[in-house]
């Protein structure tokens, strides 16, 4: 196994470990987690493609990775303002409270 | 002047705004309506005063203003206005006799309660005759003609709550439409050879020569030529208009309207349109095929036809006034007859003779309706002859004012113009070259007029009071003479008759020259014009004296029977009903004409109607089905689909809970398929 494979599979990993937490948990930070986790593998995909890939003088994939965490940063300011929000609302900080979108 | 003359339409337009106002005037405006009537009316003959000083001019012949009125297809109509002598002379007498009964009626009607609306009808038939004289288009003359025919409908039914009144509207329209038909007819056939309805147009109008040569050209049935057919049609609405025979039953009855109104209309003015008529036609009437294609001659088929019938209605509606007993339908039939010696005169004599005959009799003829007017004021609404008497001690004014017309109309020489007038028609009638038989049923008649008119005066004004006044509950309260307001115009209108006398007498005959024209060869006194007038007085005198001698006891005490019918009851009675004419057209025409109506109401009620049913009975049906196939087919379908849909609905929206989680899962589930299909049909590639 060459590591970008193992990198590969790292990735997949955390992705749907991530996926499997924002579709599964009930609780709005534990979601939050997840979608972090999400991004994360996303960016470790743009490494190792970058580190591993025809072209590593280039700082392409840096590039992306660096752009993807700071788009985190302020996803995760919006999340949290928008739990705390949530919390005000219904003093718990469960996504299954919101459910005024009810058909 | 010369403004004026264009703008003769001002004349008429003034009674007619008079009419207009009136019609928006609230009932208890008595004053203000009277006032505004008599004044536009007032206005109009000062007008007509002017108009007529304008054409005193030397040399005056006519003016005329024509515009466009539409224009549909190749088919122009004008407007047209012509102020010639005749239109300038009746506007005068129209206005100035019309002015005096306007007067006179706001003493008749003075306690009517729908004293407004006589007014209005009364304004409104003033502007109708006004128009129809000065009209230069026989539409506009027609169309005025039909408006004078409504303004007399609505005034002979003025009192209309009286049955007799409402049905003798009923047969003035109707007989007088009948005329119309016929002038109507002439009308559209003079417009589609001629191709213009204008009487002159500056050589184009159909008046004039190039018309008029063109019309005596062609023939049509029985040789006669186009102007003799086109001229008999508009006969028979002037006989219509002008009751003539055998149209003239409903002059008679026509006297069920307030006696002003029979002064103005049925006996002035309008019955007089007919005359009036011939005489505006008169080139075409008398227009005949000659040595350059068109001559004038007096003895056309149209003119012999006109003076027969003129001199037979006037010796019959003579003898059937003589044994009348209604104070007014001794007059109407004298009207009819003297409207009968009118049209001797047109025909033989020329219009001129005819005109003169027409205008003085206006003036005479309203006098005598007035002071009728005025004795049925005086005792009470009693008309009947038979109970009346004695009244020259109670009314003098009325007495000396209806002697004076009564007169004029039996033609006592001198000073009187009905006689000169008279004479200058039996004059024409006696050169003309054609027969001599209207001539001598003129002097017939002249004769009987002078009768009846003593038989008259001797009942009503001499002998005792009888009936009425004698015996019954009015007895205590004596015939009394009308307000000032009625007999100043009887006093005014007496004066014109006799001052008239000035201007139509045959040694100065200036009326009947100013009516001719320049153009036209005075009349001139010959031998035969003193024969002539020694002939007419002796046959008034003949007919004054039999009546003064007939009626001896009836002139000497209060009885009322007639020594006529007493004598003679069987003629007496045939005459008394006009011949049976009435009674002949119950007979036969209004039978048939009931019969139809019959008819036609039946084949209505069963035939038509019957279609109709069927057709509604179909309609109904076709929406019963149409109901059915809407209510169940359609109906159904969109209820069915909607619950369907609805169903659907409620299912479908169990999956929508609003948590997030759930709406993920099914995004999550959908990529992984869509991942899952791509990744299927990556490998088949």
């Amino acid at each position: 196994m060459n590591p970008l494979a193992g990198c590969l599979l790292l990735s997949c990993l955390l992705f749907a470990s991530g996926l499997g937490a924002v579709l599964i948990r009930r609780n709005a930070i534990v979601v939050l987690i997840g979608i972090e986790l999400m991004l994360n593998a996303a960016n470790l995909n743009f490494i190792a493609f970058w580190r591993y890939g025809p072209n590593p003088e280039a700082l392409t994939g840096l590039m992306a990775a660096l752009f993807a965490l700071a788009i985190a940063a302020a996803e995760a300011a919006v999340g949290l303002a928008l739990i705390i929000s949530l919390y005000r609302r219904h003093h718990r900080s469960d996504i299954d409270v919101a459910e005024e979108l009810k058909g | 002047m010369d403004f004026l003359a264009h703008h003769v339409w001002l004349i008429p337009l003034l009674p007619l705004v008079a009419a207009g106002l009136i019609a928006v005037t609230p009932r208890p405006q008595r004053q203000f309506a009277s006032s505004l009537s008599i004044g536009a009316l007032a206005a109009a003959f000062l007008l007509a005063t002017l108009a007529f000083a304008a054409t005193l001019a030397p040399g005056y012949t006519r003016t005329i203003s024509n515009l466009p009125w539409f224009t549909a297809g190749d088919l122009t109509l004008h407007w047209g206005w012509i102020l010639d002598p005749i239109s300038a002379a009746m506007l005068v007498m129209i206005t100035f006799v019309g002015s005096l009964i306007f007067i006179f009626s706001t003493g008749y009607l003075a306690e009517d309660p729908n004293y407004t609306r006589f007014f209005g009808f009364l304004s409104l038939f003033a502007a109708a005759m006004l128009g129809l004289v000065i009209a230069n288009s026989l539409l506009v003359l027609f169309v005025c003609w039909e408006l004078v025919g409504v303004a007399s409908y609505l005034l002979i039914g003025f009192w209309f709550t009286k049955p007799a009144a409402a049905a003798a509207a009923k047969k003035a329209f109707i007989t007088t439409r009948i005329g119309d038909l016929g002038l109507f007819t002439a009308m559209l056939w003079l417009n589609s050879e001629t191709g213009t309805l204008l009487f002159y147009d500056s050589g184009r109008g159909c008046l004039e020569s190039a018309a008029l040569t063109s019309l005596v050209a062609q023939t049509t049935v029985a040789g006669l030529t186009f102007t003799a057919a086109i001229s008999l049609l508009a006969f028979w609405g002037a006989a219509g208009k002008s009751g003539q025979l055998p149209l003239h039953v409903w002059l008679p009855d026509a006297m069920e309207g307030p006696t002003p109104v029979s002064a103005l209309i049925h006996a002035a003015t309008m019955v007089a349109a007919g005359v009036f008529l011939t005489a505006r036609l008169y080139p075409l009437l008398s227009a005949t095929p000659g040595a350059e294609g068109l001559t004038f001659s007096n003895t056309t088929p149209a003119l012999i036809t006109i003076a027969w019938v003129g001199a037979a209605t006037a010796v019959f509606a003579a003898v059937c006034a003589v044994a009348q007993h209604d104070l007014k339908r001794v007059l109407a039939y004298s009207t009819v007859s003297q409207l009968g010696l009118m049209f001797v005169g047109v025909a033989t004599g020329g219009p001129a003779v005819g005109l003169v005959h027409l205008l003085t009799h206006a003036f005479f003829k309203a006098l005598l309706f007035l002071g009728a007017g005025s004795v049925i004021h005086a005792c009470h609404h009693e008309q009947d002859l038979r109970r009346l008497g004695g009244l020259r001690r109670g009314l003098p004014v009325t007495f000396a004012a209806y002697a004076v017309g009564m007169m004029a109309l039996s033609g006592v020489p001198i000073l009187f113009s009905g006689f000169w007038s008279k004479d200058a028609v039996l004059h024409g009638a006696l050169a003309w070259p054609a027969s001599k038989g209207p001539f001598v049923l003129c002097v017939i008649g002249a004769a009987l007029t002078a009768f009846y008119m003593m038989r008259q005066m001797c009942f009503v004004f001499l002998g005792e009071p009888r009936g009425v006044n004698a015996s019954d509950a009015h007895a205590h309260l004596p015939p009394h003479e009308s307000p000032r307001v009625m007999t100043v115009p009887l006093v005014v209108l007496a004066l014109c008759t006799l001052l008239l006398s000035a201007v139509c007498t045959p040694f100065w005959p200036a009326l009947e020259h100013y009516l001719a024209g320049p153009k036209a060869t005075p009349p001139s006194v010959t031998a035969g014009v003193w024969g002539l007038l020694v002939l007419s007085t002796v046959a008034t005198a003949t007919g004054l004296g039999l009546a003064w001698f007939a009626y001896r006891p009836v002139r000497g005490s209060a009885s009322s029977a007639d020594p006529l019918a007493e004598r003679f009851p069987a003629v007496f009675g045939v005459l008394n009903r006009a011949f049976g004419v009435d009674a002949l057209y119950a007979a036969t025409l209004t039978r048939w004409g009931r019969g139809l109506g019959t008819a036609a109401a039946w084949f209505d009620r069963w035939v038509w109607a019957g279609l109709v049913d069927l057709f509604h009975t179909l309609g109904q049906f076709t929406g019963w089905i149409s109901g059915r196939v809407d209510e169940d087919a359609l109906n159904g379908g969109f209820d069915a689909g909607c619950e369907a849909t609805r169903w659907s609905g409620r299912r479908l929206s169990l999956v929508h809970n609003g948590q997030a989680p759930r709406y993920l899962r099914i995004v999550a589930l959908g990529a992984t398929v869509f991942a899952l299909l791509l990744f299927g049909w990556m490998e088949q590639k």
